[in-house]
Order: structure tokens, then sequence, then C-alpha cells
């Protein structure tokens, strides 16, 4: 082999808009993280590191066929349950909430597994019935979704729970779920409301009444809420310029380089800037959006409109949220925001995507 | 039958899944739609809005204290000054359990229960995120040993601060007074007269005393800082500086070392003691006895200290000198023989035969005189030389209580001096129009006997009388008294002096005059009431013992010191000039209990005389000092 076809064989398997896509993204991430650090190199050199793990391990599924991917749906639901239990069982309580799992070598969070676990474990679901689908399948696969969902919740994680909900739901309504359903789960989902209130706990709450008036708390819970949106607001049109903020600078943002990162680059970049954010956002989507149009198969394409919807629901979620029209959830800004575990998460969800896109033309040739 | 759920349509199947992903992009469309709308409104619609606020997150205007003003006597010695030293404060609100924290605290630094008391007070009526001093004037090795183990104390951190110091303490304390912390009342003062800009960051303000009335002068003008802060209010860069301008130096006429043998010379009385110079209005010695210590009150006085001071039969909180109102006794002969020759009432010749009491046409109520049995032939001069009391009963009924008003107010009686300190009380001069207001009655002839010799309704406050034995002895001409002399200011050191301009002449006869400081002159001779306490001085003296009684005495009944309570004693006076020919001191001693002017109140008034005329130091006084002199 030459060295030429070596190359055409690595990339074989790479999306080129979907990869463009998301190096524009990592990129802003990095450019991001380095002001977010008040100009040093410490988490735009770490992020650079679960970037280049989660871009091999986007390689090696993206390379992985999809017959495989089928394969590993079950065991991955399997593992992630498994560790959802133990987590309820034995883990570890940090800030209040039951997350993590020790595991010796390091801990993890088994929740993030269940963003991919979830939408791939219905999809297969889907697939094995997709010729005599009833509404007791469709039963049986939200009930796939809604216990570890449940799970999840009680941690609690309610963003996470939210999110995975939200691409278990997608599953389903591709899945051609009756509008009948969806709107019965619509009116049921209002007429619940109260009941899930009373579940949720004071700081959740406080954290939704915050929404409404964050001032009410200005130095407690309502203060991310409000030096965020001081953050963006101040940008303007044009921003103060990169790493001129001083929001940022100053130590008024909270969780800067995490959740609120969008504030970081809303601040320093604007209106313009987030224009450009919002564009580089939606031509990753829309790239989701063509791959899922042309998946040959119920599952894959089940798979890959979940997969795209899901990330787009991220990005919406987390910049609502830091620009306050959603409640602070903890969820992070896709792509950008610091943290391994969400990369290689996203980073997985693409390389199904781009498996999707190039094993398909390769079963046509 | 054939079923047809096998045959399935994939383009049907993929028409459907198309429709629901278009919707889904039409989905995603319209939340980034909202996210850009709101990105707008945030960004140019509220921009301004949100740029202020980043702003003042991001500057923070700190102010610099000024330092305070110093206060001098004439000759530059320090009666008020600064020292930086260390505090221990406590903010409440970030402290867990407070009582814990204190018993660990006093395991490393010395914590007196008066501390406790006290800190608990401004516990009481403070915000909980102030902070408040628990102890002061730490010692270094207090400071080393707590910032050892300050990681222990969350929310107790040591201050360098100024502190405020009165060298003199308790002699000086009616006159300088002291600062003390800012309080709510404090505040909206300042908020009215637009000044609480100025005092932001500032801990102390004058509240009594010379540090009250020239808080303007002492407090000097806040700096600006405006610094670059994160969110934790530590200071990044500073952005702009203003510096702040101390306050001014106070230079009083005061002299310290008079005031500290006036002080002294009381021993154990309480009283007053005024001293001007009556060339200009200048206040020489300022005492009001007993004083107290003013250092307590800076830091907000402990409860038990105030209930000390507070309860104290002895009052030190009051000041005798300025705001205690007694009867001037017979040391207002002097202006009403005045009054008597200026109405043309009295020529100086004129005699009277006096019996030892004084009665009144058609009545049988007899006004004693001091002296039982009478003096005999008294005229003017001698009236004044022996205090015939006699003598000024029938004056003041033949000058009639309007004329003794007129005259008297003149001399400024029932007036405040105008003198440069808060809280100063009128006296009472008592007229015709008076009485009807306050006790809706006509005026009785029996009303003006007792005031002839100083009793009755009429109050003076020591301060007036030195006020008009100054207006005296500067032969009419009278200064509004001052205390501050010269202020200095901070900036450049150009001084600014504090001239009382003559500010009334009271166009007396010279001849009356003459005759009354004569007079008066001759008190202090073998033969008059003060003779013993100016006995052998180098200057002539012109003076006037009085006493003022403090129980009435029943018809009859004598007066006898010693089956007294010591309290229900008379009090004495004593006003004097010297030398009396051309007097560069004038002054008012009140004794009070002390019996007779001319026992206590002139030895008292002769030590500072003899020190502010020859320089000459008093002996060390005995305890109990004060012995029965002559009769007044």
């Amino acid at each position: 082999m030459t060295r030429r076809q070596l190359w055409q064989r690595f990339i074989a398997h790479i999306d080129p808009p979907l990869m463009l896509g998301l190096a524009l993204l990592l990129m802003v991430s990095l450019l991001v993280l380095y002001s977010a650090d008040n100009a040093g190199w410490g988490k735009p050199l770490s992020q650079l590191f679960n970037i280049t793990v989660a871009l091999v391990c986007m390689w090696l599924v993206a390379n992985l066929p999809l017959h495989y991917l089928m394969r590993t749906a079950v065991p991955i639901y399997m593992l992630g349950m498994a560790l959802l239990i133990g987590v309820a069982l034995f883990g570890e309580i940090s800030h209040g909430a039951r997350r993590w799992l020790n595991l010796g070598i390091g801990t993890i969070q088994p929740s993030e597994l269940m963003k991919i676990g979830v939408p791939l474990m219905m999809a297969w679901y889907f697939e094995k019935h997709e010729a005599t689908l009833t509404l007791k399948n469709y039963f049986v696969a939200a009930l796939l979704l809604l216990v570890p969902v449940a799970l999840i919740a009680r941690q609690p994680d309610l963003g996470t729970a939210i999110l995975i909900s939200a691409s278990g739901f997608y599953v389903l309504f591709l899945a051609g779920l009756s509008w009948k359903v969806i709107g019965g789960l619509f009116v049921s989902a209002l007429a619940s409301a109260p009941v899930l209130w009373s579940m949720l706990h004071d700081y959740q709450r406080h954290r939704i009444l915050m929404l409404f008036d964050p001032s009410q708390d200005a130095l407690g819970k309502g203060y991310h809420t409000i030096q965020a949106t001081i953050a963006v607001g101040s940008g303007g049109i044009l921003g103060k310029g990169y790493l001129q903020g001083t929001q940022t600078h100053l130590d008024f943002l909270p969780e800067r380089t995490t959740d609120f990162i969008f504030a970081v680059y809303s601040e320093e970049f604007g209106l313009v800037g987030n224009l450009i954010l919002l564009a580089m956002y939606f031509f990753v989507i829309g790239r989701g959006f063509i791959i899922t149009a042309n998946a040959s198969t119920y599952f894959t394409r089940l798979m890959a409109g979940s997969i795209t919807l899901t990330f787009a629901t991220y990005a919406f979620v987390n910049m609502g949220m830091v620009s306050g029209i959603l409640p602070v959830v903890g969820v992070p800004l896709p792509l950008v925001s610091y943290g391994g575990t969400s990369m290689l998460t996203l980073l997985l969800g693409f390389g199904m995507l781009m498996s999707i896109e190039t094993h398909k033309k390769l079963v046509k040739t | 039958m054939k079923q047809h759920v096998e045959l399935r349509n994939h383009l049907r199947e993929i028409f459907y899944f198309r429709l629901r992903l278009a919707i889904s992009i039409g989905f995603v469309l319209l939340l980034l739609a909202i996210l850009l709308a709101r990105f707008v409104y945030l960004q140019t619609v509220r921009h301004d809005y949100y740029q202020t606020l980043a702003e003042s997150n991001r500057i923070s205007v700190v102010p610099i204290v000024p330092n305070r003003g110093l206060i001098l006597d004439r000759n530059g010695v320090v009666l008020a000054q600064n020292y930086s030293g260390y505090t221990l404060e406590i903010t409440p609100s970030k402290v867990h359990d407070m009582e814990t924290t204190i018993n660990d605290l006093s395991a490393l630094v010395a914590i007196t229960p008066k501390d406790r008391k006290r800190f608990r007070k401004l516990l009481a009526e403070r915000h909980d995120f102030e902070s408040l001093v628990i102890r002061s004037r730490l010692d270094d090795e207090e400071v080393a040993r707590f910032a050892a183990q300050q990681f222990r104390f969350p929310g107790v951190e040591i201050k360098a601060r100024l502190f405020r110091d009165y060298p003199f303490g308790e002699k000086t304390a009616h006159l300088i007074g002291y600062v003390g912390r800012i309080n709510e009342t404090d505040v909206q003062q300042l908020e009215e007269n637009d000044l609480a800009a100025n005092y932001r960051g500032s801990d102390y303000i004058g509240k009594v005393g010379l540090e009250q009335s020239y808080e303007n002068e002492l407090h000097g003008v806040t700096g600006i800082e405006q610094v670059e802060v994160d969110s934790a209010g530590r200071a990044v860069r500073m952005l702009s500086r203003t510096p702040p301008s101390s306050g001014n130096t106070l230079v009083l006429s005061i002299d310290a070392k008079l005031q500290e043998i006036a002080e002294q010379s009381f021993g154990n009385y309480r009283g007053a003691l005024v001293a001007i110079d009556p060339n200009n209005g200048e206040v020489l010695a300022f005492v009001s006895k007993p004083g107290y210590d003013p250092s307590l009150f800076i830091d907000g006085i402990d409860s038990e200290s105030w209930d000390e001071l507070n309860n104290s039969p002895d009052h030190p909180l009051n000041n005798r000198a300025l705001r205690g109102q007694y009867p001037s006794g017979s040391t207002i002969k002097p202006f009403m023989a005045l009054a008597g020759l200026y109405y043309g009432t009295r020529s100086p010749g004129r005699t009277i035969s006096d019996p030892g009491y004084f009665t009144l046409p058609g009545s049988s109520h007899r006004y004693r005189d001091w002296k039982a049995g009478g003096h005999g032939s008294v005229d003017m001069f001698k009236s004044i030389v022996i205090s015939c009391d006699t003598y000024y009963y029938g004056l003041a009924v033949d000058m009639g209580i309007d004329n003794i008003h007129g005259f008297l107010s003149r001399f400024n009686f029932g007036k405040k001096t105008g003198i440069d300190l808060e809280g100063e009380t009128s006296g009472l001069l008592p007229s015709q129009e008076w009485k009807m207001r306050r006790y809706k009655q006509k005026w009785y002839t029996g009303d003006t006997v007792s005031v002839g010799i100083g009793q009755g309704y009429s109050l003076v406050t020591p301060m007036q009388l030195a006020y008009a034995t100054a207006t005296l002895a500067n032969n009419g001409i009278a200064y509004r008294p001052h205390l501050v002399r010269e202020v200095r200011r901070s900036s450049d050191g150009q001084s600014r002096l504090i001239v009382s301009k003559p500010e009334t002449d009271l166009k007396l006869n010279p001849a009356h005059l003459d005759l009354v400081k004569r007079a008066m002159a001759a008190v202090t001779q073998p033969g008059g009431t003060a003779a013993q306490a100016a006995a052998g001085a180098p200057y002539h003296i012109a003076g006037k013992t009085g006493t003022a009684q403090v129980v009435g005495m029943k018809q009859g009944e004598k007066y006898d010191a010693s089956k007294l309570d010591e309290r229900h004693r008379d009090h004495a006076w004593f006003i004097a000039f010297a030398p009396a020919e051309q007097p560069k001191i004038a002054l008012v001693v009140l004794a009070e209990n002390g019996g007779h002017g001319g026992g206590t109140a002139a030895p008292i008034a002769r030590k500072v005389m003899d020190y502010y005329l020859l320089g000459k130091e008093p002996e060390p006084l005995p305890d109990n000092a004060g012995e029965e002199g002559e009769n007044d």
C-alpha cells in the first residue's frame, strides 16, 4: 500500500462535511477555554487531550460496520443499567448527588454512557420489531427509556435525565409514534407536572423558580444566571474582544470553563460571534439531518435522527440556560465546554453518524 | 385471504419518516430562532443596561478615609491625636457559633468580660455583615498568635486602624469630647446635610465637645480609589486615585497646663471652672469636674461602664461648665450695683442701715441677710466688699424686675454665650413675661427681692458668668468666647486665626465701672470676703464670692453646714479677674456643695491665676481640701 492509499483508508469512514463542522467547534472550544482560563494553557491543553482521545474513539466507531454497531446495543444498555443500579446502591456522593461510581481505576458517571445506550437500545428494539410494529412495541420502547431515566433523575441529575428523555422521545417520534399518543403524552405531562414538582429536590425547585426572578437570590442560586446574563448582554453586537471580557477575567462568571463557557464566548465575541456559533451548530445539525434522511435502515435512521436532535437539544438547552431563558440544569455546551466524558459521548455519537453515512455508501457500491 | 401486512411499502415509510424529519428540522430552527431572538434582545436592546452592570461589577470605588485632624493647646501640646493599632474584629454573619468562637479566641488573645459585654451590645445594635470590634489595641505578640491560628476562625480578622487618643483623658473630657462609631442617627444627619458621601468608609464621628462642634474641620476629605475588582472583591489593579486630605488641626486657646492645674485644684470637689482672656474672648481653661475617660466611648462603651457613669451621683457626664444651671448667688451683686448706678436707683454714696434683714412695706416676711444682726451702715462700695444682702434686696425692689432684666440681659444673662461647643444651656434671667408664660402668674415684688441676691428664679451657667465677668473686666466690651484659636489647614499648613470681633460695647459709664471694680478689688483685701484666698498675691485680684442655696430654708431656720448632708450644702462661687488694673484673665469657679465661695472656690481661682500670671505651680493638694473660709 502506498502512503496515499494508507491515508485513503484512514479517512475512508470520516464524513468530510461533518468533520469540518466538528473541527470548527472544537477549535472554538480551545480558543474560548484559553480565555476562560485567564490566558492559561492548563485547560486548553487538557481539553486538547480529551479531544484527541475522543476523536480516536470516534474514528474507531466510524470504522465499525453497522451490524457491529447493532450488536453493541444490548450489551451497552445492560452494562449501563447495571452501573446505574450500582450507583444507586454504592455510588459516591458529591455535591449532594449520587452520580459517580468508583471503579478503582477512576470514577465514572454511568448516566453519560446511557446518553448513547438508551437511544441505541430503543433503535435496536424498533429494528427488531420493524415488521410488526404495534402500540405495544412503543410501550415497551418507552419502558426501555423510562427505567434508566427514573434512576438518573433519582441521583439526582435532572439535566441528564431530561436530555436522555429527549433523545428517547426523538426515537419514538421518528419511529412513527402516532400523533394521538404524542398529544396524549403532552397532556399527561402537563397534568403530572405538579406531581413531578413535588418530587423535585429543593435546590432543583429553586433553580426553576430562579428562572423567573434570579434577582431574588442574587448571591445564591440566582447568581449564576445573573452574572451570565450580564456577560452576554454586556457583550453587545461586536463583543468586548478576545481575552477582554471583564465578567470572565475578573472571576464573576462561575463555572466558566464548563456549563457557562458560552457566557465567556458571548461576552468577548458579541452578537456577531453568537450568529457564527449558531451557524456552526446548524451546519453540524444540518449535516446530521442529511445523513439521517439518507440512512438506509430503520435502525440507522432512528439512531442518526436521535443523535442529531439530541445534539441540537444540548446546544439549545445550554445556550438557553446561559442567556437566562431556561433554568440552570447543568448541561454543557456540546463540543465546547471543558470535559472529557461529554466530549467522548458526543464524538462517539458523531462516530456512529459517520459510520452510518460511510458504510451505507460501501453497501451501495 | 392474503395478509397485506407483509407487503411493506418502503417508499411510503421513508416518506413518513422524512416528513417527521422535516418537522424535526422545523423544531430545531424554531429553537435556534428563539435563541437568536434572545441574543438580539440582550445584546442590542438591553446592551446598555448590562454594560452598566458589568462596569459596576468591575469597578469598585474604595473610599480612603482621611486622618482626623489633631487638637493642640495654645502652646502646641497635643490634646487629641491618632495612633495606629490592631483590632480583632468579627463579622457575625460569617460566624457559625459566636459563643464558641469567642471562647476559642480568648485562648489566644486576652478578652475581658468588659470586652465581651461591649461586643454583645454592638452585636445587638449593628448589622450582621458589619465587622465588629471585640478587642482593640492588640500587642504584637497577640497579633502573631492569632495570625498563626487564623485559619481556625473564619469571619474573624485583625485590622489595622487609626485610633483616637486623648493624652489628658478625663481632664479634658468635657472640653475635647470624644469620637464614637457612627450610628443610625449620625447617618441620618449626615444624609440630611449631604455629607454622607464624605463619610464613606469612615467609622468614627465626633460625638460631643470640640470633636463634635468642629467635626467638619477635623474629619477631612475622603479620598477615592477606583479599583478593578474580581468577584470576591479583591482588588486586581488600580484605575485612578484621588488622595484624601487630612482633617485640619485645631489649635485651642486653652492652656493645657492651666487646665491641668485648675482641674487638680478642685481636689475632690465637683464643679466647674471657666477662665477667659477678657481682651479677646479666648477661653484659657475649661473644666467640668468630675470628668470621665473618653476612651471608653471610642469603640462603644460596655453597659457596665455606661451604667456606672450614668447612675453616678456625681454625674460625670454632665458638662457643668456649659450646661450646669445654678443660682448665681452673690456673684450677681457687682452687676446689680452697675445696674443701680445705670438707672440712677442708687448713688455710690447713699447708705442704708442694715438690721440684718429686709422687709417689704406692709409685710412681716423677713428676707435675711447672711449676717445675723446686720452690717450696720452700708454704701455701695461696702455692699460689694462685705456682700450685704439687705442692700441688694432694697436695690432690686427699687429698680424693679423690668430694669433688672433689661440691664442684666446686656451682660448676656439668660442667653447662650455662643461659645464654640454644642449643647450650651441658656440659664434663666426671669422677667414678668417669662413668669406669665411659664407659670401663668403675674410677677410679685417678693419675686424681685431674691433676684437681687441671685436667688429665686434666676439661674446661670458657669460659662455665662465667666462671660459676664470678662465683659465687666474689659470695661463692658464683650467678646464671644471661643475655644479654638486657629485652624491649621492640613493641605498647605496655612493657618486661619479665629478672632472674635468685639461683639458689643455695653457703653458703661467709666465712673460706675471704676467703683464696682475697686470694690471687687477690695473683696480680696483684708476685710473682704475673699481676703484669705488672695493673701500674699503679688498682683491685685478683683473678685466676688457667692453662695448658691441648694435646699431652701424655712423662715427663721439657721444654715448649719455641718448638720446638712454633704450634697445639700450650698454651692460655692467665685468670680474674679486679675490683675485688677489691667485684667489678663477673668474666671469663674463653681464648687458644688463647697459651702462658701471665699473658702473653697476662691483658692482654686488663686492657683489658676498664680500660674497664668506668674507661672507658679501650686503645691500638691492634700485630699479633701477646702477648709471653711470666711462667711459670705
